[in-house]
Order: C-alpha cells, then structure tokens, then sequence
C-alpha cells in the first residue's frame, strides 16, 4: 500500500511539472520585455494595440452569433428528436459527432471549392456571405458539444409531459419552445455555450482560409513578428479558457440545484 | 396538432419530418456536400474523367513523407498521452491521494484539454525555445545546453512533447469514469485467490481496461493528425506535416494539381475515419464491464 502511495505522488508530482513549467516559463518570459525588471509592458503592449481590439471583437461577435444560431439549430432539433422522431437519434447523434472525425482543415477546404464566387451559392463571393459562412463552420466545430450538453440536459425533464402540458394550456409552438423548452435545459444551453466560446474565440484554421479577421490569425500574426507579446497573449487565451471551463462548473452545479428542488 | 382521424396521419408524418429539416440541410450544407465534394473531386482529373492517378500521386517521396511525420507525431503524442494521462487517472482514483488532488486535476484537465491551437504553441516557445525558462535555466545552472544535444522545438520530437500537454488531460478525463468502473469486488476476489498485485492488473485490470485504453489512444491519435494550428504557430511552414502541407495547397495550390488537394484531404479523412471507428468499436467492448 505504501508503495502505491509512494508511485500515485510519483506520478502528480511528474504530471504538476509537465503542466505547470510551461505555464510558469510562458507567465515570466511574459514580464520580461523591460531590460533587467519583471514588468507587465507586453501586457500594456498588447491592450492597447487596436488590431488586438479589433481581432478579439470580431472572435467575440462571431462566437456570439455561433452561440445564438447554433443554439436555435440545435435545442428544438434534440426537441423534436426526443419528442417525434425517436428513430432518428442516431443518426442524428452521428452527424453531431462528425466534426470530430473530419479535420476541420477538410470541411473548409470544402467550403472553399464549393462555395466560391462562381458557384451556385457564392459565399465567399461578398464579405457579408463570408461571415456567415464563418459562423455556420464555427457552429459545424461547436456541433459536438452543443448538441451532447443540450441533449443531457433534456435527459432530466419530461419533453413530452411538457408539451402536453402547455397544449392544454393553449399554448402555441413558439410559446413551449422559448418559454417552456429553452428555459429547461438553460443549464445544458450555457456549458455548451462557454464551451463554444472556448473554442471559437481562438480558432486558427477556418478564420485563416477564409481571411478573416479574427483573434487566431492575429494570434499567429504576433507570434511570427513579436518577442514578449505571444508570451501575454498565451496567457490571457489561458485565463480565458480558464474562465469558460470554471463558468460551466458553475452553470451544471446551479442546474443540479434546481433540479433537485421538489 | 391533434392527429385524431386517420386522414391526418400523412399530414403529421410531414410535420414529424420537416421539425428536423433545418437541421438536415444545415449538415448536408455545412458538413456532409463539403466532404463528399473533396472525396469524389479525389476520384477525377482535371478534365472531368474518373481517375486512380490522384491516389496513386500521393505515393510521391514529398506527401509519403507528409504523411508518416504526421502519423509518427500523432503515434508518439497518442500512446505518450495515453501512458501518462493512465497513469495520472490511477493516481487519482486508486493511488489513495486526498480528494481535493482529484477535483483539482480533473478541473484542471478540462481546462487544459480545451488549450490547444496557437496560444499553446507560444507556451512551449517560451519554455522550451531557444530562449525560453527552462532552456535558459538549464544553461545558467548547470551549464547544459539543450540545443546542443540536437534537440529543436521545430522537430518531432518539439512537436510531440507540445501536443501532449493536450492529449494527456483528454486521456485523463475519459479514463477516470473506466478506473472508477473496476470493481472492489474483483481486487478481493482476486487476492483471496493469492494474487499478487501485478497477477490481478496483467489478469484482470488490464484486460478489462484494454478497450479503454486503445480505444482511447485511437481518439487522441485522430485529434493530434487533423490539428493544424499548433503546429503552425510553431514552425511555421517548416515541418513537413500533412495538415500544414493541405494548408499550403489550400492558400496557393503548392502541389500544382488541385484535385492532387482533394486526395490529400481524402487521405486524412481515411486516417482519422478508421481511427475512429475503431474506436466506436472498442468502446462498445469496454462498455460491456460499466453495466
């Protein structure tokens, strides 16, 4: 027994150093750009540089929109699954799960020969049909978790008692969807949420070939150009993922809450 | 929507179907048409004809080796995630550690399983570059220069050590709820028989977790062969790997045959594909012992 100990200890200790020195050589070589003292200059250098606030602005209102048409896709589909279509869990199940199978270098390489200005559908033909085609790959990247998060969240309530609740009620589709559906599995809808915004806010692959611009490729930009500033922006990318994850501890220990209540 | 007389039955099957038709067209718009562009794109020449010759192309010296840096990489990340992150998720849930270990590093585990992309390439150039902490402390305090004995952050070997600072917490994630699936029962039935530590993990613990386990290296292998980002950020476009060289075929045709793309992207959908149906496959086995 004292040797299990000894080699479960073993093995923190080893997994501790292998996380937490990259951590800590990024967090000073981050305090390093003034000569000789440890200071927060690149911090300073990257908050006040525009394209930084522009590139995060952009990352963010994509992420939102992602967040707000990718819920509107997924919640009534896991919905109508459950309640109508049982038969076509899994294969709905299945398509969720494909981003994950498919590189996502692949699905946009796809939308690039497909949707290109002399197609039938030119997305990329305007800046407008770019954005959206931007949006609908970050929900095709998102798709995974958002629909597993939603899905185990409907698995707590009654969708179909519900329903039939708010019919006699007299209540129309829209009614049971936003008022009675979406409010029930807001714990399901908020940790696929952050868990999106984690994932989209730094996204390289689909804003770099579809040129646009967003916080990843502006994230390579400084890192190809700069010395201390990729050190403070790795740093803020972790906070910030950081921050998503502890969001939706918090959202699913609320949601337990609430559901227990009687 | 009261369905009451028969006459209606065809209306509700209408309305059952079109309740799931945006998400239909979404996926075939967005995900599936995407694909099965590339893959048949595979399949034909420039002129339109069906054609073997863009498979056969891949077999060239330049994408052979593509190839093989991505699957060495995506191999050594995969089973050195897969031994640490087992180990790691042992610790935690039979090495008899303090609960709060556990909670700590399986939070943990979350977050660093979602750090991956640029921001983690930084993290290793400031800790392994060639002026990064650890590098330069080596140097200072016992005067061992690690770039001396060869080793580069833009390598292999830089690659793999990076991409398992995601692939480890993946591994420790999915593998706790398997850990926490071995019966007490089994450990005691197996010592009131007489057997050693070691006879109870090579007869029992290891067979039963062995589904697990590969299935799991098989998902951490398809993640570490479709990322590009990461690898990216590190060494630009120097390191010869497969989603970097599609990434410059896509930006400017480099292998001067599009169609030549389409099967290098069809390639990459073979490999993660098979990787993970494997792993579809070996998690139904595992299942079988979390009844």
């Amino acid at each position: 027994m004292k040797m299990t100990k000894f080699f479960a200890w073993f093995a923190i200790a080893v997994g501790v150093t292998y996380f937490f020195v990259p951590l800590a050589g990024t967090f000073e070589f981050s305090l390093r750009m003034r000569r000789g003292e440890y200071s927060l200059d690149a911090y300073g250098s990257v908050f006040s540089d525009v394209q930084f606030q522009q590139t995060f602005g952009f990352s963010m209102l994509m992420a939102l929109l992602t967040i707000v048409f990718g819920m509107l896709l997924v919640v009534p589909t896991a919905y109508w699954v459950r309640l109508r279509l049982p038969q076509m869990r899994p294969f709905v199940e299945f398509v969720t799960l494909m981003p994950l199978v498919i590189p996502a270098i692949v699905i946009v390489f796809g939308y690039l020969r497909l949707y290109n200005s002399a197609s039938y559908i030119p997305f990329t033909g305007s800046l407008l049909g770019t954005n959206i085609l931007l949006v609908m790959s970050y929900i095709t990247l998102s798709l995974p978790y958002m629909y597993r998060s939603v899905d185990t969240a409907m698995r707590t309530i009654d969708v179909r008692t519900l329903t039939e609740a708010a019919e006699i009620l007299g209540a129309k589709w829209p009614t049971i969807m936003f008022r009675c559906i979406f409010p029930n599995v807001m714990s399901g809808v908020l940790s696929g949420a952050f868990i999106t915004f984690a994932i989209v806010i730094g996204e390289f692959t689909m804003a770099a070939l579809l040129n646009r611009p967003a916080f990843g490729p502006y994230l390579q930009l400084v890192g190809a150009n700069k010395a201390y500033e990729p050190s403070a922006l790795a740093i803020i990318a972790f906070a910030i993922t950081w921050l998503s994850m502890g969001l939706i501890q918090l959202v699913s220990r609320f949601g337990k809450l609430t559901q227990s209540r009687p | 929507m009261s369905t009451a007389s028969s006459s209606f039955i065809d209306r509700r099957t209408i309305i059952d179907w079109l309740g799931i038709a945006p998400f239909l067209i979404f996926a075939l718009m967005f995900l599936i048409v995407p694909t099965l562009y590339l893959v048949s794109g595979a399949f034909f020449n420039a002129q339109g004809q069906f054609t073997f010759q863009n498979i056969a192309d891949l077999f060239t010296p330049t994408i052979m080796s593509a190839y093989w840096i991505s699957i060495k990489v995506s191999l050594a990340s995969s089973l050195g995630g897969a031994l640490i992150g087992f180990f790691l998720a042992w610790a935690i849930v039979l090495g008899g550690l303090p609960s709060w270990i556990r909670s700590g590093l399986l939070t943990f585990s979350g977050v660093a399983s979602n750090f991956a992309g640029v921001p983690l390439a930084f993290a290793f150039i400031a800790t392994l570059g060639r002026t990064g902490l650890v590098t330069v402390l080596m140097r200072d305090w016992f005067g061992f220069n690690l770039y001396s004995t060869g080793f580069n952050l833009l390598s292999f070997l830089g690659l793999t050590i990076t991409y398992m600072f995601f692939q480890i917490p993946l591994m420790v994630l999915i593998l706790t709820p398997a850990l926490d699936g071995l019966k007490k029962e089994w450990r005691e039935a197996s010592e009131i028989l007489g057997a050693s530590n070691w006879q109870y993990w090579r007869m029992i613990g290891l067979p039963i977790l062995w589904p697990s386990l590969l299935g799991t290296s098989l998902l951490l292998f398809a993640n570490a062969f479709g990322a590009i980002a990461t690898a990216y950020a590190l060494t630009g476009a120097s390191l010869n790997i497969v989603p970097i060289l599609l990434y410059a075929q896509i930006r400017g045709d480099v292998l001067h045959n599009p169609n030549l793309g389409y099967a290098l992207a069809l390639g990459m959908i073979v490999i993660t594909g098979l990787s993970n149906v494997l792993y579809i496959w070996l998690r139904m086995r595992a299942e079988r012992w979390q009844k």
